[in-house]
């Protein structure tokens, strides 16, 4: 791999830029590998590093139907955070957010990483009660948190209109100082190119269209590009987790649902920090290209689309407007949608599934861009030990059987 | 933007409409006999198809009567609609 360093900058500077290598091969599919990762998005790419990486694993492909990153890891609004209810969930959403503070130097690539903080606004008395109840229970597994009165977050962040007559007052926020936000086709990119240097292939453009199987052993996959035999399988396919299972013929208690996002035209700073609303229903944060950046709640239905209804865009925005009078006037540049996998808990499934040698990682719904690292982390160690991880122990897809499950609705500020 | 046709006020905007979800889930007999692979079967897995699905939608702000769709997940466009009292139509070249 060419290491990216102020060196190698000036270096090539002299030639002109002409000579930088690609940053990842392209290779043409091997006939057999000891891993498929099935997926190119950030938490394939980031399986693929970490089984290369942690447990010398390094005979694995990553198939990707389309390009790099160009699925939800591109489609997010890179809110990175870690401050979920329960243990289960603290430990494995606070190692992601460990990852991360390393990321850049480990990857030697710049995945902007900003921790600008994330502040959780409450608008009701039972807000701030569950906040509270959130706040404390981060604290007590070690995750940064706290609770901001009204006069507090009016300081931390100006723009907010904390007035007592807007129609839904703010009264408090809890506030992690280590989240932020980070660039998210960098997440992709760095992954990709860590990978590539441990003698992963990544293949792009090679959808899957089934699975070769002998007596419930996945045997290898059928892709548009032929067939490629492989020992284990991984799914990492996230909208399209329940397209994929049905190829291997089970099924998933999962829903796809488009989620929409939207920037606005570029402005100077005027936003520090992430700002995110459960009850009115809005998030927001501004790029290091001045764009307000701003998150939807899901449309209520199934599709595939990558698209999304106007009216949802119009709620959001209304919110915004009432939280930020000052933002009234900007235009909006661009709006798309992603496929996100929701599951009836809003926890992701991490973990063996009913065929042999075929594991999945799905199901994170609204808010999977925040764990690519510690969920890539955590899945190589499943396929490569064939148990799970003691931080993804509790994620099985069994838990719908056995009722344990862990029930993220409120941490997950993201309407369902 | 989606637009759905009740069946009793016409097409209207999706924002008028509660979706209710994968339709024709039948309730499993046998509550105190059967294991609890089943029950995870009727209370958490879905179809969730790409392609057509059969799914129930009420006119929330309308009529607010229920009624089923069946809708293309991939390009959202609405294939058909009946009652919640009718069997689903047959679409031709189409699996469910």
């Amino acid at each position: 791999m060419q290491k990216y360093s102020i060196f190698s900058l000036a270096r090539n500077a002299l030639t002109r830029h002409e000579n930088w290598r690609e940053a990842w091969r392209s290779p043409d599919p091997k006939p057999e590998y000891d891993v498929i990762i099935v997926g190119g998005g950030g938490h394939g790419l980031a399986t693929a590093y970490y089984l290369a990486k942690e447990h010398g694993v390094t005979n694995v492909a990553v198939v990707e139907k389309g390009w790099l990153g160009g699925g939800n890891t591109g489609r997010n609004t890179t809110i990175v955070r870690s401050n979920y209810l329960w243990d289960e969930s603290a430990g494995l959403y606070e190692h992601s957010l460990k990852l991360w503070e390393g990321l850049s130097q480990a990857l030697n690539f710049n995945v902007m990483f900003s921790q600008r903080g994330v502040l959780n606004l409450a608008h009701n008395l039972h807000d701030l009660r569950e906040l509270s109840r959130r706040v404390n229970a981060n604290r007590l597994n070690g995750v940064d948190s706290e609770i901001l009165s009204t006069d507090e977050v009016k300081a931390f962040c100006p723009l907010i209109d904390c007035s007592p007559d807007i129609r839904y007052p703010v009264l408090g926020a809890s506030l992690q100082r280590r989240g932020g936000v980070a660039r998210h086709d960098a997440v992709a990119w760095g992954f990709a190119r860590a990978a590539d240097a441990l003698g992963v292939d990544i293949i792009q453009n090679c959808e899957v269209t089934g699975f070769q199987r002998t007596e419930g052993r996945v045997e290898g996959i059928e892709t548009t590009r032929g067939i490629i035999k492989a020992k284990k399988v991984g799914v990492v396919a996230a909208g399209h987790s329940s397209v994929i299972a049905a190829m291997a013929g089970f099924r998933l208690p999962i829903e796809s649902h488009p989620l929409q996002a939207l920037v606005s035209e570029p402005v100077k700073p005027i936003l520090d920090t992430v700002v995110m609303s459960n009850a009115v229903h809005a998030y927001i944060s501004q790029s290091d290209k001045g764009e307000m950046v701003i998150g939807a709640g899901i449309d209520g239905y199934i599709s595939y689309s990558q698209r999304g209804g106007f009216d949802v865009v119009e709620d959001t925005l209304q919110a915004v407007v009432e939280l930020f009078p000052t933002l009234s006037r900007l235009r909006m540049l661009r709006q798309w949608g992603g496929i996100v996998d929701v599951c009836p808990d809003a926890s992701p499934i991490i973990g063996k599934t009913p065929v042999d040698g075929l594991f999945i990682n799905c199901g994170w719904g609204t808010g999977g861009f925040k764990a690519t690292p510690g969920s890539g982390n955590v899945f190589a160690h499943t396929i490569a030990h064939d148990e799970p991880h003691p931080l993804n122990a509790a994620f099985s897809l069994d838990r719908f059987s056995s009722g344990a499950l862990v029930d993220e609705h409120g941490a997950a500020a993201v309407a369902h | 933007m989606l637009r759905i046709p009740c069946p009793w006020c016409g097409e209207r905007d999706v924002g008028e409409f509660h979706c209710g979800g994968e339709a024709h889930i039948a309730r499993p007999s046998g509550a105190d006999t059967i294991d609890d692979d089943a029950w995870a079967e009727y209370l958490f897995m879905r179809q969730n198809p790409k392609g057509s699905h059969h799914e129930r939608w009420s006119h929330a702000h309308g009529c607010r009567r229920w009624f089923h769709v069946v809708r293309d997940t991939d390009s959202d466009q609405v294939l058909a609609v009946y009652l919640m009292n009718e069997a689903p139509p047959d679409l031709p070249g189409r699996s469910s």
